[in-house]
């Protein structure tokens, strides 16, 4: 096996599993530090660095960092990372002469971004600290995008909304409100240096079935429904409703559809539970409300009579697995479901109405623009592409990352740099050392169990659609939360001429992590016989230089490495040391964590 | 030396024995020795060795005297029995308590100093009664406890950590209890845990006296250039005697007949040792040539390691004593204790 080269910033990196995760790459460990010590200004700005909504994600982010969360292969349960997130945001002070600031004179370029969403917000974030000239077109009369119109207000307040939209368009961002980028054409005409699509993924999914357009006005589009609800267009809906479909959209339409005066509410899904694209936590928040969610239905036709909708036919199926994994599905009965109302939340569809073709960009074959995935510069190289308008929809935090990676390739287009040479990824790794067997961080390790999430009494959350469900982590919650965490940041490093092979670290580390062993055969062989096997092999395994008295080589499973650091404590010669692992991304006009202009 | 709690984390592949006990379970109190020291090594040795051994702490009781060898047995199996005694007393009160008890397990743990010094008398008559025991004698050439002077197991020459040099000849144990007729002695490394193991096995399923005297590096005193017990001067020197592997009978890996450089032991609870000679001609049943052997490798400079002597025919002490089986605990009070008339009854055969 070859020596584990952790000069390279992507190893420890690794190492860092919900940072790994996370899509931006928040340092989640640093800002959980930060709550612990009551420092939550400092948390948020932390977060604020990679994730610039906070307050927003805390409250409805996706979560990929929680499945990946290493506490979660050590017990059962993951760090409550997101709701974390939320307490930084929810006790944070005034921050506001703490956030980056554009500066008075102008660089001198212009760059109109289509769309007030997450994505293009990031990209304004990035861009106006450096001296652009930023313009944003927004159909709505208020920034936010998807995050305002399609997220129902008792999940996000608006204030929340407000205020950390405010903090980017604060800066000095022109935003032309209520204004529908009609054709890109004559955008691009207006002189700007770059263009930045970030218009989301506006069209909900069709279902075209029998009698769909026989009673119209009693089927909707999920999202188009939330939108009309946000702004007030409609107001109620009929007693028994259905919705098609089981994603998170899904979760939003049945969760308003009984705040405004539905009594019976069904989610039909296809498929069994295991295939719900929805969260876990918004299925049982939506079944907390006495929303029924039905499995195993495929819908069939809509029922109307005299022009009236009465229900929707179903095919109750049975889903077998054949011997090469794939499923297929026979069908028991067919069932008929009374409703009034239908919702469809089945999935969105880019859609470029404004972009002309004949403008020089190339589209493929489902219609989509041709965007580089690293760079997302589309065939025109002043127009750039982010958020679900890329590659069609994912979820917030994805919509942040592409915000990020687009404003370095904008930056160098207008600097006349190349787009493709991407800034280096850095680190800075220090001693966390603070005495003889004291670190700058907390080794013990807490055995508490998940907080759980309180949440508003069932009669008054229905008391009105704005009604925010989740409370928030009391403080104590919060005090015990931070400190499950387990500081995978703090990486363990290996100094190997230090090593007197003596074993102490092998011995005390609880998780059997070490080994110390020959280093002849090739890594999976290798995983099988360390102190407990490596079956994790999405986990990285350190192999050290070869020990000075006999050659043999340090490994490290890093699967489940507490990071409590009792091997740096007992090492005599402090060949294991425990260090503070900083990612340094890189951003736009932010190379190797300076500002360079 | 650690100051926070091993956290009570378990490793999410942890095999269970068969007593469906995990490694940890095995464990004792954190370690308040000085970190890298060999002891702690020879710990989580004993502590594999009972888990892989499916030994029941409750049937085990460990003993031990002063020095920092000696503080080990509070670190592994915190469920069994335990006897700290004072300075080099802990051979005669094992023997008491195996002379009572004959049902356990007993593990005593001892030092050079411990056993060499002060409790040489000790030791050797343990020896000689072959008290069913595994005696293991962690040998790190001082006196950790009281830093670092030179224990009678210090080779000549060899210096202190101020540099000052050894004048007096050594006392090796193994040399010493081949001598007394011991029924089992081998010798072993701390940092060598894959040769210590088995030999560990082999000697708590031994029926008698096992000696198993382990190089265990003094850090803070006797880690240095000048050391014979250090770190780097006993893996440079170490020549192992034997290749030693314990296979318990319910796990027993066969192997062909045809390999004949392995001879099987066969022990007397059924369980088997297996040698493997690394010298062609080592014979560890024959105390003449072990003795023949440990002293030509002295002579060279050399540490003899390995099973070094095994005789599975000795007597152990309660054939000599024609003990009974039971238990004093187990048997009843009016046999223990026959009363007056008893006592007299049999007085009046004197008179
Ligand atoms: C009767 C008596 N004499 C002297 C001492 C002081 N003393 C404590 S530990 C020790 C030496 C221990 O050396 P060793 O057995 O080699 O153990 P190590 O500490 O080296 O592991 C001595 C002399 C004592 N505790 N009791
Ligand atoms: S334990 Fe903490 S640092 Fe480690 S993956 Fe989970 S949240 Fe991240
Ligand atoms: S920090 Fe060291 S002792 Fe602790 S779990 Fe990780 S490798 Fe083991
Ligand atoms: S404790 Fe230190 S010196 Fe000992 S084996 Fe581990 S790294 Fe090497």
């Amino acid at each position: 096996m070859a020596v584990t080269d952790v000069s390279d910033p992507r190893y420890y990196h690794k190492v860092v599993d919900c940072q790994w995760a996370c899509p931006a790459h928040t340092n989640v460990p640093g800002y959980l530090r930060l709550i612990a010590q009551g420092r939550y200004d400092d948390s948020y700005l932390l977060n604020r660095e990679s994730n610039v909504f906070p307050g927003i994600l805390g409250r409805t982010c996706d979560r990929p960092c929680e499945p990946a969360c290493r506490r979660g292969r050590v017990e059962d349960t993951p760090v409550a990372i997101c709701r974390l997130k939320r307490v930084a945001a929810d006790h944070r002070g005034d921050i506001s002469d703490r956030l980056p600031k554009a500066p008075l004179i102008k660089n001198g370029k212009r760059v109109a971004l289509v769309g007030a969403g997450p994505s293009a917000l990031t990209v304004a974030n990035d861009l106006l600290p450096l001296g652009y000239d930023v313009t944003i077109y927004e159909k709505n009369v208020q920034p936010g995008g998807l995050m305002r119109v399609n997220i129902p207000a008792f999940r996000l307040p608006a204030q929340v909304l407000d205020e950390e939209c405010g903090y980017i368009i604060d800066m000095g961002a022109t935003v032309k409100y209520g204004t529908t980028v009609e054709s890109l054409s004559s955008l691009l005409g207006e002189g700007y240096d770059a263009v930045y699509v970030g218009s989301g993924a506006p069209k909900g999914k069709e279902l075209d079935i029998p009698g769909r357009w026989d009673a119209p006005d009693q089927v909707h589009i999920g999202i188009e429904w939330l939108a009309n609800i946000h702004f007030k267009h409609s107001e109620t809906i009929e007693p028994r409703v259905i919705i098609i479909g089981v994603g998170n959209t899904a979760m939003d339409c049945c969760r308003t559809a009984k705040r405004v005066g539905a009594k019976d509410v069904k989610v039909i899904a296809r498929r069994g539970r295991k295939h719900f694209k929805a969260s876990p936590w918004e299925l049982e928040d939506a079944e907390e409300e006495h929303v029924e969610i039905i499995e195993n239905h495929a819908p069939k036709r809509f029922v109307v009579e005299h022009g009236k909708l009465v229900g929707m036919e179903f095919e109750r199926l049975q889903w077998t697995t054949d011997a090469t994994g794939r499923e297929t599905s026979t069908v028991l009965e067919t069932r008929l479901i009374p409703c009034d109302t239908v919702i469809l939340a089945i999935g969105q569809d880019n859609a470029f109405p404004f972009i002309e073709r004949d403008i020089g960009m190339a589209f493929d074959a489902k219609g989509m623009p041709v965007v580089d995935k690293t760079t997302h510069q589309s065939t025109r190289p002043e127009v750039f592409f982010g958020g679900d308008a890329a590659w069609g929809p994912q979820n917030i935090i994805w919509a942040v990352a592409h915000g990020h990676a687009a404003a370095i390739s904008i930056d160098a287009h207008c600097q006349g740099r190349s787009v493709s040479e991407r800034p280096p990824v850095g680190m800075t790794l220090v001693s966390a050392k603070v005495g003889m067997h004291s670190w700058a961080y907390e080794n013990d390790y807490d055995a508490s169990k998940r907080s759980k999430m309180q949440h508003e009494d069932l009669t008054k959350r229905f008391s009105g659609i704005g009604v925010e469900v989740e409370l928030g982590f009391t403080a104590e919650q919060a005090a015990t939360e931070v400190q499950r965490c387990l500081n995978c940041d703090i990486q363990t490093h290996f100094t190997a001429p230090l090593c007197i092979e003596c074993d102490a670290c092998v011995d005390v580390c609880p998780t059997n992590c070490l080994t110390i062993t020959t280093n002849s055969s090739p890594i999976d062989e290798l995983r099988t016989r360390l102190s407990a096997p490596a079956l994790n092999l999405a986990q990285e395994i350190f192999v050290s230089p070869a020990l000075p008295q006999t050659k043999r080589v340090m490994v490290k499973d890093e699967d489940v490495c507490l990071h409590c650091g009792l091997c740096a404590e007992r090492c005599p010669t402090a060949a294991w040391d425990m260090r503070t692992f900083d990612l340094k991304l890189a951003y736009a006009g932010l190379i190797d964590g300076q500002v360079t202009r | 030396m650690t100051s926070i709690a091993k956290p009570p984390v378990r490793h999410p592949s942890s095999r269970t024995n068969g007593l469906g006990f995990v490694l940890r379970d095995y464990e004792g109190a954190m370690s308040t020795l000085c970190a890298g020291c060999g002891h702690d090594s020879v710990t989580a040795a004993l502590v594999q060795t009972a888990w892989e051994l499916d030994l029941e702490p409750h049937r085990v009781a460990k003993m031990s005297g002063i020095g920092c060898s000696s503080k080990t047995t509070a670190y592994f199996m915190k469920q069994s029995h335990g006897f700290n005694s004072v300075h080099g007393r802990m051979p005669s009160v094992t023997s008491g308590a195996a002379a009572a008890n004959r049902d356990l397990t007993y593990i005593g743990i001892s030092g050079d100093g411990d056993s060499l010094s002060i409790g040489l008398g000790q030791m050797s008559h343990a020896i000689r009664r072959g008290v069913n025991m595994l005696y293991v004698l962690e040998n790190n050439g001082v006196y950790g406890l009281t830093k670092g002077q030179f224990s009678a197991a210090a080779d000549i020459g060899s210096t202190s950590k101020k540099g000052e040099a050894n004048q007096q000849p050594p006392i090796d144990p193994v040399l010493l209890a081949l001598t007394l007729g011991v029924s089992f002695v081998a010798r072993s490394f701390s940092g060598d845990k894959k040769q210590l193991v088995p030999i560990l096995k082999a000697g708590i399923s031994h029926k008698g006296f096992a000696l198993v005297d382990v190089i265990s590096p003094c850090v803070s005193f006797n880690d240095h250039e000048g050391s014979t017990k250090s770190y780097k001067f006993t893996r440079e020197h170490e020549v192992e005697s034997v290749h030693t592997d314990f296979v318990a009978l319910r796990r027993e890996i066969t192997i062909p007949e045809t390999q004949e450089d392995v001879s099987v032991v066969q022990m007397h609870d059924g369980t088997s040792v297996r040698l493997r000679a690394t010298a062609p001609d080592y014979d560890p049943t024959d105390r003449e040539s072990a003795y023949a052997h440990v002293r030509a490798c002295q002579a060279r400079g050399e540490i003899a390691t390995g099973l070094l002597f095994i005789d599975e025919s000795k007597r152990d002490m309660h054939d000599f004593m024609n003990t009974i089986p039971t238990p004093l605990v187990d048997v009843p009070f009016e046999k223990l204790s026959p009363g007056k008339a008893a006592l007299e009854k049999l007085m009046d055969r004197y008179r």
